[in-house]
């Protein structure tokens, strides 16, 4: 089993537990040794973690090209991969269909979900580090909410007037609603949030996202011929991925992406409280608006090509947390190299469990992801 | 009480299938399989027919609609109940019908905002029916039994037969019931002249139905299904075990499996055309797409059991004349 692969890194990484007592009481739910060694002195074997996240990204993204229901056998894969490469022939035996197969449906299938999973790890962890709250996850400030009102508008409302949009209509509307939710969210947090900002924005995030849902269902109920295709956009779009998706979701996740690791130092700051790193010079309200910004063009733009991924967020940073350290400068990168391999490797049994059926990635992600996690935390907690 | 008509219901079901089978010469097996299992399923939830003493509509022992008095204010909440009952002359009984009945045109007359999906029983008493037909039995038919109002339940069928047995059922109920075997009579001659004149394949052509652009398919356990592997065509989406017979395809399978047809059910809700479908990454490579063999259908004559299958079905049988044309 590919999930396996992990296994061949360092088995005892990160801080050693033992400088325990230096836990300051101000940290709300981390675990503090690691405060005092992601101010100070980084995580040792640093080096060994992000070669090793490299080798289980590059691997997962390999199986996940050579494992499917159809196309070519395993291993004439990577042959008719180096046959296609300039300058390069090798006879893989592979047929024309086959390629087509290979390249056309499982290769930007299998992309896209590393896109999407480095960037949803990698936006969860952010936003976990900047409300310094562990059940945060990226939909909450209602980018999942957002996204799935804005197909649905698409779907009922809108349907004639966005039938000759230059652009898809429904992914489009998608980001945009998703990012006017997150707008409203963050608009009424700040209002009304004081210095409890972190809080009371998780909070409106939670009352947006009931209200936009609410709005959504309504919209439903009244078209109700358009309900399956609905549910089918916000929760199978993985499986339909083209070389188009990863085009057009690319230039956003890179951008979030780089913009939120090159604040991690900053969200090092925030695990020790906003006054805290007020205090120590972090300049709080700024860092939080590009944090959280940033976290969400990423989010909206992954949501709107691929639908509703759960777990992906949550699972992938606490894990990392668990085995690797909890400091910032090594979480966003761990992260983004480890949620990409995740969701590669959590949607092979999705194209294959039920072979040729489908099963839904949401599905896979919880039920290998929430096991696993629990299995960390049992072996941490020893 | 209740157990007694499914049974009968069953046995009816059964014996319309032994006659069936009788005269169905080429692909009896598949069908007699896939009979079985949607006549008992549907048995389930529908009035069983008692086909032997229908003839005046008073069928007491199995509807809960008691002889006697033929029904003159009756509120459908079922799309294909409704093609149904207009076919068969009850169309001036019907005074309203739900939000998603759209034909045949008449039926705009007496179309509502009542929704089949989410009913409302009291808009539904508003409209003081003495029958409500519906496509599932649930709390909406107890909350209006209780209110003193009967109900017939015509669950979606999986078979020809029982789409006949329920457009039997509604002759029964609403007094039509020489109309009711008339178009039954009718739909069967039709779908024998139309499977009789299949053009001649050298091997059973394969069909992807297409349900939306996801890959949701439907097999030959489905109604619809019924008609492909009617018309002996080979259904991809049988590859998939899927109890429910509506399998989400994998792209590669699809892609792999290369079918000769192509069936758009999904026009209307999702805007798929031949150019759309030639458009997904890698689909050109299939036989379908590469020979312009990708038909546009009507989204809801695809999802209903209802007469117009008959339309359908020669629609289909047309298609795969032209697809046969350029290979041979």
């Amino acid at each position: 089993m590919p999930s396996s692969r992990p296994s061949s890194l360092p088995a005892e990484p990160g801080p050693a537990p033992a400088i325990a007592a230096t836990d300051p009481p101000v940290v709300a739910w981390s675990d503090a040794p690691v405060v005092a060694s992601s101010v100070g002195a980084p995580v040792r074997h640093v080096g060994r973690w992000y070669a090793g996240g490299a080798v289980v990204a590059v691997g997962a993204i390999l199986v996940g090209v050579m494992v499917g229901p159809a196309g070519p056998t395993w291993w004439r894969v990577p042959l008719a991969l180096l046959d296609h490469l300039p300058n390069v022939s090798i006879d893989s035996g592979v047929s024309a269909t086959e390629w087509t197969i290979l390249w056309q449906v499982r290769m930007p299938r299998v992309l896209l979900g590393a896109i999407v999973g480095a960037m949803l790890a990698v936006a969860g962890a952010s936003y976990q580090g900047v409300f310094r709250n562990p059940l945060v996850d990226p939909y909450l400030l209602g980018a999942a909410a957002g996204a799935g009102l804005g197909a649905t508008v698409v779907f009922t409302v809108m349907r004639s007037a966005t039938q000759h949009w230059p652009v898809d209509p429904a992914p489009t509307m998608a980001f945009l609603v998703a990012l006017v939710t997150v707008f409203v969210t963050y608009l009424v947090g700040a209002a009304f949030g004081g210095d409890r900002t972190g809080v009371t924005l998780v909070l409106a995030g939670v009352a947006v996202s009931a209200l936009v849902t609410a709005v959504q269902t309504f919209l439903l109920q009244r078209n109700v011929e358009v309900v399956r295709e609905v549910y089918s956009w916000i929760l199978g779009r993985l499986s339909t991925a083209r070389w188009h998706d990863v085009r057009m979701v690319l230039p956003y996740v890179v951008v979030a992406c780089v913009v939120l690791l090159a604040h991690r130092r900053h969200l090092d700051l925030f695990r020790v409280g906003e006054d805290e790193a007020a205090t120590l010079g972090a300049p709080v309200a700024r860092v939080r608006l590009v944090v959280v910004v940033a976290a969400t063009f990423g989010t909206a733009a992954v949501v709107a090509v691929s639908g509703l991924i759960g777990f992906v967020g949550i699972v992938v940073p606490h894990v990392l947390r668990l085995v690797a350290g909890s400091s910032y400068r090594q979480l966003l990168p761990l992260s983004l190299m480890f949620g990409a391999a995740f969701l590669v490797l959590a949607d092979i049994p999705g194209r294959i469990l039920m072979d040729p059926a489908e099963t839904p990635i949401g599905v896979v992600t919880a039920f290998l992801g929430a096991p696993f996690f629990l299995i960390v935390l049992r072996a941490r907690s020893r | 009480m209740a157990l007694k008509p499914t049974i009968a219901g069953v046995l009816a079901g059964l014996t319309l299938l032994a006659a069936a089978c009788g005269d169905d010469d080429d692909n009896s097996s598949a069908t007699t399989e896939v009979s079985g299992t949607g006549t008992a399923a549907s048995a389930a939830g529908v009035t069983p027919p008692d086909t032997a003493s229908a003839d005046t509509g008073a069928d007491g022992s199995a509807s809960t609609v008691p002889g006697g008095e033929v029904p003159q204010r009756i509120v459908s909440l079922s799309p294909t109940g409704t093609e149904m009952l207009f076919a068969i002359g009850a169309g001036d009984q019907v005074v309203a019908v739900d939000d998603q009945s759209d034909y045949p045109a008449e039926a705009a007359a007496v179309m509502t905002d009542l929704s089949g999906y989410t009913p409302n029983v009291e808009a539904i008493a508003g409209y003081e029916p003495d029958l409500v037909v519906v496509s599932s039995a649930g709390e909406l038919q107890a909350q209006l039994e209780t209110l003193g109002i009967d109900v017939w339940v015509g669950e979606s069928a999986a078979t020809f037969d029982a789409a006949y047995t329920q457009i039997e059922q509604l002759g029964a109920v609403t007094g039509h019931v020489g109309e009711a075997a008339e178009l039954v009579g009718q739909m069967q001659t039709d779908i024998e002249a139309i499977i009789r004149s299949m053009p001649a394949m050298d091997a059973p052509l394969s069909v992807f139905h297409e349900l939306d652009d996801t890959g949701y398919s439907a097999s030959s356990a489905t109604f619809i299904g019924q008609v492909y592997s009617a018309l002996g065509l080979r259904n991809i989406a049988d590859a998939a075990e899927d109890i429910s017979g509506y399998p989400q395809l994998n792209a590669e399978t699809i892609i792999a499996a290369n079918p000769d047809l192509i069936f758009l059910a999904d026009t209307t809700c999702c805007n798929q055309s031949l150019e759309t479908v030639a458009a997904r990454d890698g689909w050109d490579a299939i036989a379908a797409v590469a020979n312009g063999n990708v038909f546009a259908m009507d989204d809801d004559v695809a999802s209903r059991w209802g007469p117009r299958v008959v339309d359908y079905m020669q629609q289909v049988r047309d298609a795969v004349e032209q697809a046969l044309v350029p290979a041979g």
